[in-house]
């Protein structure tokens, strides 16, 4: 249950953007969250609005998108879709593989208000 | 995750950054920035900070990370008991309560500080910084961090150690590689411990749980031993003092080591050029209040 400790970070960052880009209001904040991360979706679903509460972000809406395991064989070359925890080349099965995909825990975008509507 | 910049590129999002900018306008008139930062930010600037600090009095940091139980503490009794009289070591040991793993450290005459988590499942950056303030880390060689035991939590943090180590106890079952990718695949070296105990135990196959750990595309060494009765702990020791002696090399060369790192995000960024507005425009906080859960 880190997802807590995530999300605050989350916040501190939306909040320096917020300033930095003079915006009043947070509207969506958009993540990318990969299985490798160690973070889970809906753990982070539920924890945020805590993390939120009384910020320039707590009506924000948060959409985040699910990032593929992908790997590169370095036996064959090839790069193909794998699962968690099992990393092996999807065209020859061989383990050496490097991670292309899968492992992002990522603030990509925000989208917010500049001034009151 | 990227160590020059703590940005985040990879190639499930690269076309975000070789999209037309980062400041746009959305159809009802909002400003939407493109960031591509890891959610941990902060932490890993701290992490780097750490390093830093461990690199400028040429220690070897390793986090030591297990399920409850484990025997991480057992680890290290047997690793001083061992290797006192070679390097200095000290530990710093983590916990929800009590100062019990702190005391068994000290009782072997090495340096240790207890850092109670209250609640929190890990350790961060933050946490490990301010311990570091209050050891004496003179003349230092080794310091370990021992994690909380969780198999969950603690991969996603980096303190600023060289590397990681995932302990296994051969109790808990052969396939907690398959079952925990995330902890697994960060470890430099996976131990399995307790391994006096496959005598007696039918459903634990060493050969099995190496092959889970190499699923996870880790060519990290596999080593099982037996801390408390001292049984086959010369391969662990020799590990370690290879270790100490790469990181003295290391050091003289002006260069550092993270733990399991992903080399892709620095290949992309040798592709292209992105702007990072953000990464140092945060504030460090050194006792910053921990609440997690």
């Amino acid at each position: 249950m880190h997802e807590l400790s995530i999300c605050q970070s989350l916040i501190d960052q939306v909040e320096g953007l917020a300033r930095d880009n003079q915006a009043v209001a947070v509207k969506t904040i958009w993540l990318q969250v990969g299985p490798l991360s160690g973070a889970e979706i809906p753990l982070l679903e539920h924890a945020y609005p805590l993390a939120a509460v009384g910020t320039v972000a707590e009506d924000a809406k948060l959409l985040i998108e699910s990032i593929p395991v992908r790997v590169r064989c370095k036996t064959c070359g090839e790069e193909s879709e794998a699962s968690a925890n099992r990393l092996l080349c999807g065209v020859c099965n061989d383990y050496h593989t490097e991670l292309i995909s899968g492992d992002e825990m990522v603030l990509s975008k925000l989208e917010f208000d500049t001034q009151t509507h | 995750m990227c160590d020059t910049c703590g940005c985040n590129v990879t190639r499930g999002n690269q076309h975000l950054v070789t999209g037309d900018g980062k400041l746009a306008r959305t159809e009802d008139g909002r400003a939407a920035i493109t960031v591509l930062q890891s959610l941990l930010t902060e932490n890993d600037h701290q992490a780097v900070h750490n390093r830093q600090h461990f690199d400028n009095r040429e220690i070897l940091a390793i986090n030591l990370m297990s399920s409850p139980g484990a025997g991480k503490t057992a680890l290290l009794e047997a690793t001083i008991e061992a290797l006192g009289d070679e390097f200095s070591i000290a530990v710093i040991e983590g916990d929800l309560e009590t100062e019990n793993d702190a005391q068994r450290i000290r009782d072997k005459g090495v340096p240790a500080l207890q850092i109670s988590t209250g609640s929190a499942c890990h350790l961060d950056a933050h946490m490990v910084h301010d311990a570091l303030h209050e050891l004496d880390l003179d003349g230092i060689d080794i310091v370990f961090i021992e994690n909380v035991g969780n198999l969950v939590c603690p991969a996603s943090f980096d303190l600023g150690q060289h590397r990681n180590i995932t302990l296994l106890s051969v109790t808990e079952g052969d396939d907690k590689p398959a079952k925990y990718p995330v902890i697994f695949r960060a470890a430099d070296l996976v131990l399995l411990t307790k391994a006096d105990l496959l005598a007696v135990l039918d459903d634990f196959d060493p050969e099995k749980a190496e092959q889970y750990v190499r699923q996870l595309a880790s060519e990290a060494p596999v080593l099982q031993l037996a801390a408390r009765r001292n049984v086959d702990i010369d391969s662990w020791l020799d590990w370690l003092r290879d270790e100490v002696a790469e990181q003295r090399k290391r050091v003289k060369k002006k260069l550092t080591l993270r733990p399991a790192i992903q080399p892709e995000g620095l290949i992309l960024h040798a592709d292209h050029k992105h702007d990072h507005h953000l990464p140092h425009s945060h504030t460090h906080t050194h006792h910053k209040p921990h609440s997690h859960s």
